[in-house]
């Protein structure tokens, strides 16, 4: 983060342009449509761009349209907007310690993360020399100019668009998978990915496509933290320090990705008291689901095994 | 603001300024609870490297909440074009393919079917 600002910030930006064209097409698409709902329903242009800008979260925007058709209750759009939104804790959870050490960029980063930008930020192997605060930054920047940028040609040309658009969409649903299949083929465990696609599935079966999501992601933390013991070891590499720096040289290590990286938040879970009996009693039943920092070499043989799945990327 | 709202423009300005804050509430929440310089729990950084491959799989799951598999065409355009992404993407391992050939796939399939 020494070197020139402005050689840094453009290049950071140039590669957080190609990662987002695939939200470019779908923030444009589903933006015009929110603009154009919320104008046909009545309202004056600048709504559905205000609040674009303020909310920022499509699913609890296009809900905005029917609050505020309805009664006057503000309580209840704060309980759906805390149930829509929740999904954000995930977010936060998963980019702590990645969103740790940026400065003034890092209110913008919280306040900015959507699905998209974060599934971009967190899957992104960084090409060598790209500072990671930028990037993110840009990202963020560029995913909410596109959909402000849709929302506003929505809501100011809306009546005269009369393209037919019906399922362009999909591009998201598209991007989600391959996101979805890019960290599967990372990952030597894919018990995380049935968790999530399972207890998904499980909870809109259930609970139907309005509702489903809190159940789901109450099903999946249940899972997650029941399944600890199994899963901790199974997941090794996932840690930010070997995520961002992808599949480049140790050498980079020193560079921006390193830096910003407290030493404890990418450090190997240490063994917990209480945590040690249980892990102890593991290895003896069966030595291929011992966790690993019980076992050194088999550490590194994770490690190795990384690398080759990297170089297949 | 609109002739068709029930609220007034001082509650709709309101009901508005709620709903920014809770989405706030919910993005900022994780880092209020562990701010810079405070270590996080073993516990939470698990949680960090779990949650993400499970929250790709629910949000896949999420796009595709709405399929209708009763009526006809019985979520097929849904389930071809799910196939044709996956399949692209195991022939080329990159983004563009399987994402324009998995979105033409579906806008071509649910046109006609």
């Amino acid at each position: 983060m020494k070197k020139t600002q402005n050689n840094t910030s453009g290049a950071a930006l140039k590669t957080a342009f190609l990662h987002t064209i695939p939200i470019l097409t779908g923030f444009l698409f589903l933006g015009i449509t929110y603009g154009v709902l919320m104008t046909t329903s009545g309202f004056p242009w600048w709504l559905p761009v205000v609040t674009a800008v303020a909310i920022f979260t499509g699913s609890m925007e296009f809900l905005m349209v029917s609050i505020l058709l309805s009664a006057f209750n503000p309580l209840s759009a704060f309980v759906t907007a805390l149930m829509v939104g929740a999904r954000h804790i995930f977010y936060g959870i998963t980019m702590l310690p990645k969103y740790r050490g940026m400065g003034w960029k890092k209110y913008y980063l919280i306040y900015s993360c959507c699905d998209e930008t974060f599934s971009i930020n967190y899957s992104t192997e960084l090409p060598e020399g790209i500072d990671r605060g930028w990037f993110y930054f840009w990202v963020s920047f560029l995913d909410q100019v596109y959909w402000v940028g849709g929302v506003a040609l929505g809501g100011i040309f809306g009546s005269f668009i009369t393209l037919d658009t019906r399922g362009l969409d999909f591009v998201m649903t598209a991007m989600f998978i391959v996101i979805f299949l890019q960290q599967w083929e990372k990952d030597r465990s894919h018990i995380a990915e049935y968790i999530g696609i399972g207890g998904s599935v499980l909870c809109l079966l259930i609970f139907g496509p309005d509702r489903f999501i809190v159940p789901a992601m109450l099903v999946i933390l249940l899972a997650l933290t029941v399944g600890r013991r199994k899963l901790e070891p199974a997941y090794p590499a996932a840690s930010a320090n070997a995520q961002d720096n992808g599949g480049s040289a140790a050498t980079e290590t020193a560079s921006a990705a390193g830096d910003a990286q407290p030493a404890d938040a990418d450090s190997l879970p240490e063994r917990e008291p209480g945590y040690t009996a249980v892990a102890a009693e593991n290895t003896r039943q069966s030595n291929a689901d011992s966790p690993a920092e019980l076992n050194p070499g088999r550490q590194e043989k994770e490690t190795n095994c990384r690398k080759e799945d990297e170089k297949y990327e | 603001m609109n002739d068709a709202m029930i609220m007034t423009t001082p509650q709709a300005v309101l009901t508005i300024a709620v709903v920014v804050a809770a989405t706030l509430l919910t993005r900022f929440l994780p880092y209020i609870a562990f701010p810079e310089g405070r270590k996080i729990p073993k516990y939470v950084l698990y949680l960090g490297k779990v949650l993400a491959p499970a929250v790709f799989g629910l949000l896949v799951v999420y796009c595709l909440r709405k399929t209708d598999f009763f009526a006809a065409p019985h979520g097929l355009p849904e389930i071809i074009s799910v196939l044709a992404v996956i399949l692209l993407y195991r022939l080329r391992h990159d983004m563009a393919l399987p994402l324009i050939g998995g979105t033409a796939c579906y806008m071509i399939l649910i046109r006609v079917m």
